[in-house]
């Protein structure tokens, strides 16, 4: 008896689990620099976020009557896990993470039908619930190392996450102290509560928190995203129109708000490389289930969650505003591939068929 | 214009959106030359191997035919004839796998080579500059040359265009991977190629000519150039490798930086291609007169020991290339794999019987790690990278989408149609969906549901057609009777008192008691005394059951005509649809006359219940169908189609008189109704009549002839009576008393008719009724 | 005073608004099959009357007046769905009662057995079948709905009911399903 298949026969020798893999790993340098500058708690919510979103996976699929093995082998639950772990701030307490892992899978992914039926980014819309649900928690960051009051060991970072208090018996707050005895804020964070005080973007950035044009730690932390974010492109990974669409709508908004008032709008620079700018253009809006998959369609995607950042960052009530921006814009993602549909070979317009 | 001849010449061409660089594996077949295998055991040349319709079969099974013999003619413009590939005999024509993905089988000639390889008697064509056109194009499609590319298009079709063809483009690219037939055939004969363009160029006068091949076939080129040189029109071009620039509309897009229109042929935008194979076809057929009877056919993958190219006869199993190129079935552990064609586009083959068509290019054997076993499929996870693959700008995730959750015109919204299926989609698809397969399922099902739709559309004119039909039918019948029933009444106050009742049983065919009982009465008792002897002689006879069947139906016939022949004198006065009508109710009179016939020769004999065994095959005739009856009715029903055969010459008989029951033999619901009873009654007829006494026969079949020959109207019931008198003098006294009686019905009938006859001679004088009853 | 106004107001109000909509109704409609046409369409038109009713027609006309719309085994599945669809009610299963789904099937006559008593000829819906009395009858393969109605009248049970074959041309890309048998 003969074997039977459809054509074609031959295929390309990269599976679903191998291109989320290689998202992880060009992942991993952002991650180094971000536990170099605010310590070990990213890998320590890393972990729990992993474990949980496994778990959950797991359980989910079963309930389902799915095989969840193929499911846990393409790693797509350990990548949710890293992007919502690199997103939380390192010292929130573990439940924290835990609640958004599970919140991600069970909810937003697994309810929508698994994997490539989500409509939702899981690990954004599990952000956004757990920044909505717990404002303090989640906004808590710390200072980078090198500012820091209290220099936080891998054991302090556990027991802070586990208990509240390091090792020392210091609490969150005392920690997120900085060597001039002040809570810090992130470089965001501090020049939105600067503004709304009547201080110039100028008088607010000659403060310990930035060094230069950007933010002490925060740009070392997005160039790593950037250089991994361009590895995926060379690696054809992602295609280059979602970030390619996103920093250039975010960078000239910054520009012509800058132009008009430097007093008061931040450079280009100082919002392409802070925050989670570089890791939400290469590794979350990128998230292929989720953004557009026509690519007139990224790049709109991409610009359009530029410009809510943008907004949302200078207008909004929130320094930083990845999550929201991806969130809303997932759900226009069907209507801008429906719109944005690529003219078919031997048609003379784009779209619907002559029929 | 010249700007794309001079972008072409310097060497650079267009792109085409998406495509894949697959490994090309070329080199495992592509470095020996092209060898020969030794002759099959047997050939088995499927009739269809090409797109279009297959040709007819003109041999038969034992034929010896020689080698280039036609097997097939082109009965159709869109069929190519096949071609013994050598001499031997015709063994069969049956069914035998086909080289179809789906592998049903299908009519295949089965020749046994002879070993003596004995060409038929060739006519080149080596003057053909001087042949006048048509006569090339013939000679190209008697030489059975379909595109050799892999579709297998007709090629005759192709050369015969009308429209104007700007660019002629021979496609040597063969951009999939493993294939390499038409880059050895370039290197070896790249010279007869030429030649077959040089024909193609006559036929067509396109203005440029290109020549395309694939970048990674450097020596093809090179020969390519060297055959070419001569000609300045012929532009050999290299094309990037990039998979699928060997597709048609790709290649165009390439070339000329032009899409054909979707939906639409090349030639519409002035462009023809050719498949370099096709050339050196076209080049035998008319340099040598060969048909197309080998081609070239790479056998690679790693499972085989020797690959290489060979010259195969069409119709060669590929069990006997898997031989030549020693297949070694030990290097697929998990199970035998053959594809035919490249691996993107290929299919499995379902048995190793399949035979190499005209479109065989590649016999691909892979081992296990050279290309995997499918996987399981797994869930999209929408990258996109298919669209970026796909070369035709179609978004093949939403595509995919559709096509599975069956939404097919959404699919076709998202033009599906224009999918060329070249499987780049599933190449990259990181979740091993075989997006194609959806896709040809969508397609399969959208041409079957259309098919259905049209068929649905006629089924639903038919019924309407029918029941408009049947409406209008009865509503002429009872027009008719209105008309009949004034006509009536108007002679009624013409004629004499007297003739009054005797007019209305004319008229009133359906309702008209006395005369038909009557007939019926005669007929009854003769049936019985028939089928009292059937018993002591129950010997069957189906001739003369033949006879005495026949000439019961024949007394009916007789007996309704000439009803029906009063009932157009009475309508005299009406249009030319009283013809249609009065055999109509002709029809009908006839039916219950039978019926009648038939019911009463049922009752009486079980009635007297003297013969048991008549009585019980009676019986069971009327209740129906226990198996054991079914066997029974089986067997009367043979006898009795032997009787409507008889019956069949003498209807064509009376058709003559009644023209449009005849036409409308199948139509005419009244007829039908004739026949419905019919069947029932004719069996019956048949089996008793099988036992009716060979004395009888002889006075009978003179009975007939005189019928036969002298079918006149006025004669039939004087017949009848005396059939029965003869029928009457053979029977048991008892018998003959009831016979008696009903001869004496007869006659008396026969009486009153011959007197009724006399009064509508009366009323034939009119020219026109004497037309319609004829 | 004022809540006279006010009701006067929102009467005026609702005249004008209750005569725009009036005029849109009219001006802008739409102009559509009826409903028992649309039905009909959707019917496979075998006319085999498993439904109950004499023909497909019919049957349009009684879903138009609220029968069940899964009384279709010719049409299966698609068929119930694009009659829901198209009613606005919920798909539900075929009913048993009136029949399973099947393969399509062609009606054939055994010739040789065929005593030519026309009745499957006045049977046919469609006119399928020719011939005439005591002539061999045949099935016009083409226009066969394969409704099964032509196999009960037949008196010598001659017509089988032989679905129909599968062949390259219909075969709808099921790559697993298709009977191999192995001839050497």
């Amino acid at each position: 008896m003969f074997q039977v298949a459809s054509s074609p026969h031959q295929h390309i020798r990269r599976t679903t689990s191998s291109v989320m893999q290689l998202v992880i790993m060009f992942a991993l340098p952002g991650l180094a620099v971000q536990t170099f500058f605010f310590g070990w708690g990213s890998i320590i919510h890393l972990l729990i976020a992993s474990l949980v979103a496994i778990a959950t996976e797991a359980l989910f699929l079963e309930v389902r009557k799915r095989p969840f093995e193929p499911a846990i082998k393409d790693c797509s639950a350990l990548l949710t896990a890293l992007l919502l772990a690199i997103s939380i701030p390192p010292l929130a307490p573990w439940w924290i993470s835990a609640i958004g892992a599970f919140f991600a899978i069970a909810i937003v992914k697994q309810l929508y039908g698994g994997l490539g039926f989500n409509l939702f980014n899981p690990a954004m819309a599990a952000y956004v619930m757990l920044l909505v649900s717990f404002p303090v928690q989640m906004t808590s960051w710390l200072p980078p190392q090198s500012l820091a009051e209290h220099q936080i060991t891998f054991f302090d970072a556990l027991s802070v996450i586990m208990t509240g208090f390091s090792t020392d018996g210091y609490s969150l707050l005392q920690l997120r102290n900085g060597i001039d005895g002040f809570t810090m804020a992130t470089p965001l964070d501090t020049i939105k509560t600067d503004l709304s005080l009547s201080l110039t973007l100028q008088e607010s950035m000659q403060k310990l928190t930035f060094s230069g044009a950007s933010g002490v730690g925060w740009f070392w932390v997005n160039l790593a995203y950037l250089i991994g974010g361009i590895g995926l492109i060379r690696m054809r990974v992602i295609s280059w129109h979602i970030p390619a669409g996103m920093l250039l709508s975010m960078g000239s908004f910054a520009l012509i708000f800058y132009l008009i008032n430097p007093d008061q709008y931040a450079t280009p620079w100082l919002h392409w490389f802070s925050g989670a700018t570089m890791l939400g253009a290469f590794f979350i809006l990128t998230d292929p289930v989720s953004a557009c998959t026509t690519n007139k369609g990224r790049i709109i995607f991409g610009a359009t969650v530029g410009a809510w950042v943008y907004l949302i960052r200078v207008f909004g009530g929130y320094p930083d505003a990845i999550g929201f921006a991806v969130v809303i814009m997932n759900m226009a993602v069907p209507l801008i591939d429906y719109y944005t549909r690529p003219r078919v070979y031997g048609h003379q317009k784009a779209n619907r068929s002559n029929k | 214009m010249h700007n794309v001849l001079e972008r072409l010449k310097s060497g650079r061409t267009w792109d085409f959106p998406g495509g894949v660089h697959p490994v090309d594996f070329k080199t495992i077949s592509n470095t020996t030359v092209i060898k020969r295998p030794s002759l099959p055991e047997c050939l088995y040349l499927t009739v269809k191997q090409h797109i279009g319709l297959e040709g007819q079969i003109i041999v038969a099974p034992g034929d010896k035919v020689l080698k280039g013999q036609a097997l097939t003619k082109n009965s159709h413009p869109l069929s190519v004839p096949v071609h013994a590939p050598t001499s031997g005999e015709v063994v069969a024509i049956a069914p035998h796998v086909s080289a179809h993905p789906s592998g049903i089988a299908e009519a295949t000639l089965q020749i046994k080579p002879d070993g003596e390889d004995k060409w038929i008697d060739l006519t080149p064509l080596t003057n053909y500059q001087s042949l006048p056109k048509p006569e090339l194009i013939e000679a190209i499609c008697s030489a059975g040359i379909a595109g050799m590319g892999g579709a297998g298009f007709p090629t005759h079709i192709k050369v015969g265009v009308q429209k104007e063809v700007e660019y002629l483009i021979i496609n040597g690219v063969e951009c999939e991977p493993y294939i390499t037939s038409d880059d050895r055939l370039m290197r070896e004969h790249a010279w007869q190629i030429r030649q077959g363009i040089d024909v193609l160029t006559h036929i067509l006068n396109p203005k440029h000519i290109i020549i395309a091949i694939e970048d990674n076939k450097p020596k093809a080129i090179e020969a390519m150039q060297v055959a070419c040189q001569e000609n300045r029109k012929y532009l050999v071009c290299s094309v990037p490798t990039k998979y699928p620039a060997g597709g048609e509309k790709q290649l165009i897009q390439m070339l000329l930086n032009k899409e054909v229109p979707s939906g639409g042929l090349p030639i519409d935008i002035g462009v023809l291609t050719h498949n370099v194979g096709t050339c050196y076809a076209i080049a035998d057929a008319v340099f040598s007169g060969k048909p197309l009877i080998e081609r070239v056919i790479t056998l690679t993958g790693k499972a085989l020991s020797k690959p290489g190219n060979v010259w195969a006869l069409l119709g060669t199993p590929m069990s006997h290339l898997l031989d030549f190129a020693e297949y070694d079935v030990k290097k697929q552990k998990r199970g035998q794999r053959l594809i035919m064609g490249g691996p993107m586009m290929g299919f499995s083959l379902r048995s190793d019987h399949v035979p190499v068509v005209k479109v065989s290019n590649c016999l691909l054997v892979p081992t296990d790690s050279e290309i995997p076993l499918t996987e399981a499929e797994q869930a999209c996870i929408r990258c996109g990278a298919c669209a970026d693959a796909c070369p035709a700008g179609l978004l093949p995730q939403q595509l995919y989408w559709h096509s599975k959750a069956k939404e097919l015109d959404k699919a076709q919204d998202y033009n599906l149609f224009d999918c060329i299926e070249c499987g780049a989609c599933a190449y990259v698809c990181p979740s091993q969906i075989p997006l194609v397969q959806y896709y040809r399922q969508a397609k399969a099902t959208i041409r079957e549901d259309e098919k259905e739709q049209i068929k649905a559309a006629k089924a639903k004119e038919r019924f309407e057609a029918r029941q408009a039909r049947l409406e209008r039918e009865k509503e002429a019948r009872e027009e008719k009777h209105r008309l009949a029933a004034e006509a009536r009444k108007k002679r009624a106050e013409a004629t004499p008192v007297k003739d009054t009742a005797d007019q209305i049983d004319d008229s009133v065919s359906e309702s008209d008691p006395k005369a038909k009982v009557a007939a019926a009465l005669a007929r009854a008792k003769a049936k019985k005394l028939q089928s009292a002897p059937s018993n002591t002689e129950s010997t069957e006879q189906p001739e003369k059951a033949q006879k005495s069947a026949a000439v019961q139906a024949a007394i009916a016939r007789a007996k309704a005509k000439k009803e029906q022949q009063a009932q157009q004198t009475a309508e005299a006065k009406e249009e030319t649809p009283s013809q249609k009508s009065a055999a109509v109710r002709a029809a009908i009179a006839r039916a219950k006359a039978k019926k009648e016939a038939a019911q009463q020769n049922l009752e009486k004999p079980t009635a007297e219940s003297n013969e048991p065994q008549d009585t019980s095959s009676q019986e069971l005739e009327v209740s129906e169908m226990t198996a054991e009856e079914k066997k029974k009715a089986r067997v009367a029903a043979a006898v009795a189609k032997a009787t409507a055969k008889k019956e069949a010459e003498r209807q064509e008989k009376e058709r003559s008189d009644n023209s449009v029951a005849g036409e409308q033999a199948h139509n005419e619901p009244a007829q039908e109704v004739e026949a419905s009873e019919m069947s029932a009654e004719e069996k019956k007829k048949a089996r008793v009549a099988a036992a009716v006494a060979k004395a009888k026969a002889k006075k009978e079949a003179e009975q007939q002839e005189k019928e036969s020959t002298d079918n006149s109207v006025s004669d039939e019931q004087s017949q009848s009576a005396p059939t029965q008198e003869v029928e009457v003098s053979e029977m048991t006294a008892e018998e003959k008393k009831k016979a008696r009686v009903a001869a004496a019905v007869a006659k008396a009938k026969a009486k009153k008719q011959a007197e009724r006859q006399a009064a509508q001679q009366n009323d034939i004088d009119n020219p026109e009724d004497k037309e319609l009853t004829e | 005073m004022t809540a006279a106004i006010a009701l006067i107001a929102v009467g005026i109000l609702a005249l004008v608004f209750g005569a725009i909509l009036g005029f849109a109704a009219i001006r802008f409609k739409v102009e559509s099959d009826p409903l028992v046409d649309q039905l009909d369409e959707v019917l496979p038109q075998t006319q085999c009357g498993q439904c109950g009713y004499p023909g497909c027609r019919p049957y349009a006309e009684a879903i138009a007046n609220g029968d069940d719309i899964n009384k279709c085994p010719p049409g299966g599945e698609a068929t119930i769905k694009k009659l829901a669809d198209m009613m606005g009610v919920e798909a539900v299963p075929l009913d048993a009662a009136h029949g399973e789904e099947d393969v399509t099937k062609v009606a054939y006559i055994r010739e040789d057995e065929c005593i030519g008593c026309t009745k499957c000829i006045v049977a046919c819906p469609v006119d399928a079948i020719v011939g005439a009395t005591r002539q061999m009858h045949t099935v016009i393969t083409d226009e066969c709905t394969g409704c099964d109605l032509c196999v009960a009248p037949c008196p010598v049970d001659c017509i089988d009911m032989i679905p129909v074959k599968q062949s390259a041309q219909n075969w709808r890309w099921d790559l697993n399903s298709i009977p191999i048998k192995e001839i050497s």
